[in-house]
């Protein structure tokens, strides 16, 4: 007999007993038969019930044999307590789920290998130090001529590959005639082969497509997109699209496994580095560098080596930069090429949510301690109920070890069904949460697969609950001493100070949660109600392309056409609307004076746009039709307090370089009031408005938005008509994005609410199990002293007296852990800080606010066991027992 | 599993012995074999017999299979595996090994 049949015999017990049974009937029979005296034979026979045993147990795994009993045991004990089981695996349930599922969002982001050859050896290439704007910080952009001349270097050593920022691009297939938007990738022509990426229809690109600019006007579909967009249809190799006014052909689609280098975005179309616009600009850093490092290659050298040609690639170009001030040069070129290992690729939402996931992961753990705590107390308090079952088992020749398998054995049959509501809480909650990082078109699109790596973790994080809640009590029960229990009297007290500990732990840790959660509503409350210094109640913005590019004459025809739609109150110009992330930055000169290291921030707009955007004037006037650039500027506050020491700035004038290095000067004609420029959460910036049109009539603008202010509250409902409308005006002129200024405010704080809102529901989660906690354990402590409250009561004693008695444990506990959870919160305030937003730690409200939540959820808690020791008849109780 | 002790050792002995020569004998039949063939000195005690031969059993030496007596009956007759006639040879080996030994030992002192 196997292994195998022996665990299946403990589930066919029955039967098996049944046969041994027959067999030694048969045996008697036969003996009988053999003339033997029946009696004397079952006489023979007569240990046949032990013997029965025996060969049972030779047929059946003992401890599995044990293991199944506990089970059915446990099963009747959960279902016994059906209300407090089920509250204990819900309330396991819950915060089991949404570990796994921080678990599966930190593993789909930050921890699982792209699915390319040799993940391990993948580097991503940055500088660090000061940039351009004479502030410190780390980039990984590149210029295409610079990644060149590192590639050629690196050759023998190291495969270099360029690959650009995933960007939502414009794209019009012929077929359709309609633009819509696709998430567009220029990569390196080597990138399929090193990743050894293989196609899944067609071809992709190769190293040839690496040799010429312009000369491979070829596009791969993602897995995805082919699928999404054409429904697998490989007739799309003989389509041509039209990518920035540019036809391509589409010449294959990717292996499904892979959807681009960036977690957080699947990309659509991949299109060779060479067609890009800027391939031959040496001051447009438009592309990450990833090199493929063989084992047998040493990463410092190399780095030197890529440090090294990049310095003399830079200073180079910035040997005749004349629009920059020497000192900002310097700084630039003393910036430090790092190689960091970067094996789950690169991505903007990587290094946005790291920091992010991680407090997120710390809180739902907190919360599980914090269930763990309550269920490990309900354990321990049906532990002491069935103290004299124990002392009975025990008695009757139960091992510890007996005993303690069969108490943990009830905590995994509380664990495994609420790991399985947890998993299907992970199912639906970690999409959820991606859902919730949705940047106006542009939403995350995270592949999470649920593997078995998943799966493993979950398993893993069941067993340590299982061990958490169930070793505590269960040790505790079988040290049970039978002498002491079954006389009637077992000393209630070192129960009660395992409970008090718990409750202890688990005020600190929802302290600890609520703390911390405080301090993300409060980052997200300052942030999003802090006043940007202009209005987005009823802006539309009409991101417009026109191709071919159209003189700024015809931008303000389509203007006056939008004008005369109805339902629009006031259409004004802006290269870019506020708070969209882009930025137009230059060192000025004031009074012919040397270049600033600090820099300037500029926006084109049209006349009318301050007053479209309700940001006052505060002096002087603002531009007219025929004002132009470079010639008027109006500039902010902060603008006349940095540059011009804010003495009567209008009339006053200032200098800066133009493309072809000479110095162009604008002259103040009025100053605006201080409003964000690309961020709500940088200080506020330097900046100056200049006319949208040029001085050079004719010069051509390709892009630009259209500031539309409705008379309707939901600008959004005028979108589609105007969408049109911008068309029809001007045939050259299409609406790339629609968005409204809300929604570009609210995406710079997606991260903030994302925060807030989970912090807020882990909170609150934390507080209520840490009441429920409390309200068990002060129902059973009144519980187990009602027969000594009966006596005191009895023997003349206060109320008040008795009630302070039960009470002085417990709250001793509660302060205990809420002075811990404070001092703990303090110290995890810097691991937090980077997500945090003019909050301070150590605010009056942030500290007070936790206790106080605290405070009032115990209090409502302890009610129901204060009323039941207050109902303690001493009569009833002395006469009970 | 409990460890064989020396008399389980020649009771297994004996049973696998007696199944070698008469395969399909059910327990009854095997008690009696060894009454028989020891001439009546020998006897296996039903309390160690059918635990032996469930624990041989799981160890693969004997199979066991039900089949219905002529009395309508069923029983549960028992024979060697191939791993049994292997135990078989190593346990008489051992035997011989062991009474030779405890024969000089009676013969020399």
């Amino acid at each position: 007999m196997s292994l195998w049949s022996r665990i299946v015999n403990v589930f066919h017990g029955d039967r098996l007993n049944r046969e041994i049974e027959e067999e030694l009937e048969s045996h008697l029979a036969e003996a009988v038969a053999q003339g033997r005296d029946p009696q004397e034979a079952r006489r023979a026979l007569g240990r046949a019930v032990q013997q029965q045993q025996q060969s049972h147990d030779v047929k059946v795994v003992g401890w599995v044999d044990a293991l199944r009993a506990d089970l059915i045991f446990g099963w009747r004990q959960l279902r016994r307590n059906k209300v407090t089981s089920v509250a204990a695996i819900l309330s396991l349930a819950l915060p089991i789920g949404a570990c796994t599922s921080v678990f599966r969002l930190i593993d789909a982001l930050l921890l699982r290998p792209l699915p390319v050859a040799h993940p391990e050896q993948l580097y991503v290439l940055s500088r660090q130090g000061t940039g351009f704007d004479n502030k410190p910080g780390e980039w990984d952009s590149w210029a295409y001529p610079d990644f060149q001349l590192m590639r050629a270097a690196a050759k023998d050593q190291a495969e270099l590959i360029a690959l650009s920022y995933a960007d939502r691009a414009d794209v019009t297939y012929k077929t359709t005639a309609e633009t819509e938007k696709a998430t567009l990738q220029y990569v390196s022509g080597s990138m399929f082969s090193t990743f050894a990426i293989q196609p899944a229809l067609g071809r992709l690109f190769t190293d040839k497509d690496d040799r010429e600019v312009g000369a491979a006007p070829y596009v791969v579909l993602s897995y995805d997109y082919w699928t999404r967009r054409f429904g697998r249809d490989s007739h799309v190799l003989r389509r041509s699209v039209n990518i920035g006014g540019a036809a391509y052909q589409v010449i294959g689609v990717s292996e499904k496994k892979f959807t681009g280098t960036e977690p957080g975005t699947v990309i659509d179309l991949f299109v060779p580095v060479m067609m890009h616009r800027f391939a031959l600009r040496s001051d447009a850093t438009w592309l990450r560098t990833l090199a493929i490092v063989p084992p047998d290659v040493a990463v410092e050298p190399l780095r030197a080596k890529l440090a090294a040609v990049d310095h003399a690639f830079e200073s180079d170009r910035l040997r005749g930069e004349t629009g920059l001030a020497p000192e900002t040069l310097r700084n630039v070129l003393d910036n430090r090429l790092r190689m960091e290992p970067a094996p789950a690729g690169v991505s903007g939402t990587q290094k946005e949510y790291r920091h992010a996931l991680v407090a997120i992961g710390v809180l739902v753990m907190m919360v599980l301690l914090i269930a763990c705590a309550n269920v490990a107390n309900l354990m321990t308090a049906q532990a002491a109920a069935r103290g004299r079952e124990m002392a009975l088992r025990v008695s009757l020749g139960a091992g510890r070890r007996r005993l303690v398998q069969m108490v943990l054995m009830e905590s995994a049959l509380l664990a495994f069904p609420a790991a399985a509501g947890g998993a299907v809480f992970a199912w639906w909650s970690a999409p959820f949460v991606v859902s919730m990082i949705n940047p106006p078109d542009n939403p995350v699109r995270l592949i999470l697969p649920a593997d078995w790596k998943v799966l493993g973790f979950g398993l893993a994080l069941t067993l340590v609950v299982v061990l958490l809640f169930g070793l505590l009590p269960a040790l505790r029960a079988s040290s049970v001493r039978p002498s002491v229990i079954l006389k009637g009297g077992d000393d209630p007290h070192s129960r009660q100070r395992l409970m008090n500990a718990m409750i202890a732990v688990q005020v600190a840790f929802c302290f600890l949660v609520l703390f911390i959660a405080g301090l993300f509503v409060a980052t997200f409350h300052r942030l999003s109600n802090q006043p940007t210094g202009f209005s987005t109640d009823r802006i539309l913005l009409l991101e417009t392309t026109a191709r071919p590019a159209q003189s700024s004459v015809s931008w303000d025809q389509v203007a006056q056409q939008l004008r005369s739609v109805p339902g629009v109150e006031r259409v004004s110009q802006a290269g870019w609307a506020l708070l969209n992330g882009f930025g137009w930055n230059d060192a000025i000169a004031v009074n012919s004076g040397p270049l600033t290291v600090n820099l300037a921030y500029f926006l084109n707009v049209s006349p009318g746009w301050l007053e479209t955007m309700k940001i006052p004037l505060l002096s002087g006037r603002d531009f007219l039709e025929n004002d132009t650039y470079p010639e008027a500027a109006i500039v902010n506050q902060t603008f006349a307090r940095t540059f011009l020491n804010d003495e009567n700035p209008v009339g006053r004038s200032f200098e800066k370089t133009a493309d072809d290095g000479k110095r162009e000067r604008l002259v103040v004609v009025g100053v605006a009031r201080d409003a964000d420029y690309s961020s709500i959460r940088d200080p506020m910036l330097p900046v100056v408005f200049v006319p949208f049109h040029h001085r050079d009539q004719g010069a051509p603008v390709d892009e630009g938005t259209f500031i539309v202010r409705t008379s309707s509250p939901n600008p959004l409902a005028l979108a589609s008509t105007l969408r049109r409308e911008v068309s029809r005006a001007r045939s050259p002129f299409y609406v790339s994005t629609v968005r409204t200024q809300l929604e570009l405010k609210q995406a710079q704080t997606i991260r903030e609410r994302l925060l807030a809102t989970l912090a807020f529901f882990f909170g609150a989660v934390a507080l209520l199990l840490a009441g429920v906690g409390l309200y068990g354990v002060l129902n059973y402590s009144v519980q187990q002293r009602e027969r000594e409250i009966g006596i005191r009561l009895a023997l003349g004693a206060q109320l008040s007296h008795v009630i302070r008695q039960v009470a002085v444990g417990i709250s001793l506990a509660v302060i205990v852990g809420a002075f811990a959870g404070l001092v703990l919160g303090l110290a995890s305030q810097r691991f937090v800080q980077s997500l945090l937003y003019q909050v301070n730690a150590t605010d009056v409200g942030v500290v007070a606010l936790p206790w106080l939540m605290i405070l009032v959820v115990l209090s409502i808690a302890a009610i129901p066991a204060i009323l039941r020791a207050i109902q303690v008849d001493p009569v009833t109780m002395l006469r009970a027992d | 599993m409990a460890k064989p002790d020396s008399l389980q050792g020649s009771l297994d002995l004996l049973v696998l012995k007696i199944l070698s020569r008469r395969p399909g004998l059910h327990g009854y039949a095997i008690m009696a074999a060894v009454g028989e063939l020891s001439g009546d000195v020998l006897r296996a005690e039903e309390g160690s017999l059918y635990p032996a031969l469930h624990r041989m059993e799981e160890a693969g030496w004997i199979r066991a299979e039900w089949i219905r007596k002529d009395t309508g009956r069923r029983a549960r007759i028992y024979e060697l595996t191939a791993a049994g006639r292997k135990q078989l040879a190593a346990e008489e080996a051992r035997w011989h090994t062991a009474t030779s030994a405890v024969n000089r030992i009676l013969r020399t002192v």
